[in-house]
């Protein structure tokens, strides 16, 4: 009867995964079968109005990019703090709290937010509201990233740093980062992976353009935007173009997320 | 003026305790002599060696009574390192009283970096004034025919035995007065352990060394003082021989002859 059992349970969880995978699999199928046709240089070398992506595909990673920039002293910060100086008191264990609460908070949610603070009031779609949406999103991230890796790092060396006469704030900058810095930076690509394929947060606050800018004060081309619209055109050679953008963006977030993988591995195996 | 340092009446209480984890210990730590403090598990001997360094300030809320003395530079009166209030003379104490712990703890950084962290932290900044205390402290520490080729690898990649000696080789490069051994070789293989008993029987002719061990033979080995300690107190201090040949108190004896602990 427990062999039964046993192999009952192997069929189940097999069948299970191999569901997960068939739809993983289609997905990707899909994605490359229907982007790829479309892909050419001009992809590249065009804006959307011309029937490229240059100008979204350089907005998106620039929104990005920036959040990403502000997001990692403060993220890092943050989490210096949670860790080393807030000694586990209960106001340290409700801003781990909060962090995990906006960690989980839907993207939209925070769209709408940003949309209330800054678009209604300057009364337009810009740059900068999308990048404060992206940041709002990824900086709960980072924190917790950063909180958990120095929760790795043995207390032994801290004490070993204070014995040779370091001071709190070199123990923790030169010998606790340091050691922890691979983990920090898998948080950080993490992070950058998750807010570049955000779509919600970005449709009512930089909204999207056809046209090349770098004017983050008015209205930005962004790619995930951009497929939404593309997808939902009557064109054929628009909704080619989405797919396109679509496999792009895929690729990108799969190679950040491969890169952030190995860089964990790699201090893994040291 | 024969004692480096001296525990007097100390009583220490952890953060949230209600009994003491020390009662009343007192303890001479001679002038380039090795002392061990001996005992099982839990007796209080590792926590007394952190106080030493006041090492367990790192937690706030830890309570000390008495007096930790330590001989002034000018080797005329003592200073009683409980009284240190600011951050800046706690440092400066434990560039005095150097530690070497249980596990090998080498920083993130290069096996050079690693030595001269503690010097440049404590203001030495010509390079070199550093190269030439490193290759000194890795001489003194018996690592430099090891680490010679590669000072500017990670520190991480040498072996655990390896590891302990760079440990101690940072401890030295700061010229500490006193240094703390908290169980140095119980993550160690014999032979590893055994090249850590040796360098320490050449640093006393140089430092005033404490250890903590669990292992009686190693306190037989390589001390000249030994305190027994059984539940936070010290139940006996003398001439290791005297400890190991003719213990005046039954607990001891009961203790060296392994019936318990």
């Amino acid at each position: 009867m427990r062999l039964i059992m046993n192999r009952v349970f192997i069929v189940f969880s097999t069948f299970a995964a191999l569901v997960g995978l068939i739809f993983l699999g289609w997905i990707l199928f899909t994605l490359f079968s229907k982007g790829l046709q479309g892909l050419s240089f001009d992809v590249f070398t065009k804006d959307l109005i011309e029937g490229g992506l240059r100008n979204v595909i350089v907005g998106q990673i620039m929104m990005s990019g920036i959040a990403t920039l502000i997001g990692i002293p403060v993220g890092i910060l943050a989490g210096i703090y949670l860790q080393e100086y807030g000694a586990n008191s209960r106001s340290t264990e409700f801003l781990r709290d909060l962090s995990d609460v906006m960690m989980s908070a839907p993207s939209i949610v925070v769209g709408t937010f940003v949309y209330a603070i800054i678009v209604v009031p300057t009364g337009h779609t810009s740059g900068w509201a999308g990048v404060l949406a992206l940041f709002i999103l990824m900086v709960p991230i980072i924190v917790r990233t950063t909180d958990d890796m120095l929760n790795l790092v043995p207390i032994e060396l801290r004490e070993a740093g204070m014995a040779i006469g370091a001071s709190k704030y070199h123990v923790t900058m030169n010998i606790v980062v340091r050691y922890a810095k691979a983990g920090i930076l898998t948080g950080i690509l993490l992070a950058f992976a998750r807010v570049v394929g955000e779509t919600a947060p970005l449709i009512y606050t930089s909204g999207s353009s056809e046209f090349w800018s770098t004017d983050l004060t008015g209205t930005f081309p962004s790619l995930t935007v951009s497929i939404y619209n593309l997808a939902t055109m009557p064109d054929d050679q628009m909704v080619q173009l989405g797919w396109t953008g679509a496999f792009l963006l895929t690729t990108m977030v799969l190679i950040i997320n491969l890169l952030g993988r190995y860089a964990s591995n790699k201090k893994r195996s040291k | 003026m024969k004692n480096m340092m001296e525990v007097k009446d100390l009583t220490f209480t952890y953060s949230g305790a209600s009994e003491p984890s020390l009662k009343a210990i007192s303890l001479p730590v001679e002038r380039n002599k090795v002392t061990a403090l001996i005992g099982p598990s839990g007796c209080g001997k590792s926590t007394l060696l952190r106080g030493m360094n006041r090492i367990h300030d790192l937690y706030p809320g830890h309570r000390y009574e008495g007096a930790i003395n330590l001989l002034n530079a000018d080797q005329k009166a003592y200073t009683n390192i409980l009284d240190i209030k600011k951050e800046a003379e706690l440092i400066r104490l434990r560039q005095r009283v150097g530690m070497i712990f249980q596990k090998p703890t080498p920083f993130p950084m290069t096996i050079f970096e690693n030595i001269a962290y503690g010097l440049r932290l404590s203001g030495v900044k010509k390079r070199t004034e550093l190269q030439e205390v490193v290759e000194q402290s890795l001489r003194d520490a018996a690592l430099w025919e090891e680490a010679k080729d590669r000072l500017g690898h990670d520190a991480r990649g040498l072996s655990g035995g390896q590891q302990q000696r760079l440990c101690i080789a940072r401890a030295i490069a700061l010229k500490p007065e006193v240094i703390l051994f908290d169980e140095p070789t119980s993550a160690l293989d014999p032979i590893s352990t055994l090249a850590i008993e040796e360098m320490i029987s050449v640093l006393r002719e140089q430092y005033s060394i404490c250890i903590v061990t669990h292992n009686m033979q190693q306190a037989a080995r390589i001390s000249d003082y030994t305190g027994f300690m059984y539940l936070g107190e010290m139940i006996e201090f003398d001439q290791t021989d005297t400890i190991f040949m003719k213990p005046s108190q039954k607990q001891t004896e009961d203790y060296i002859s392994g019936r318990f602990g």
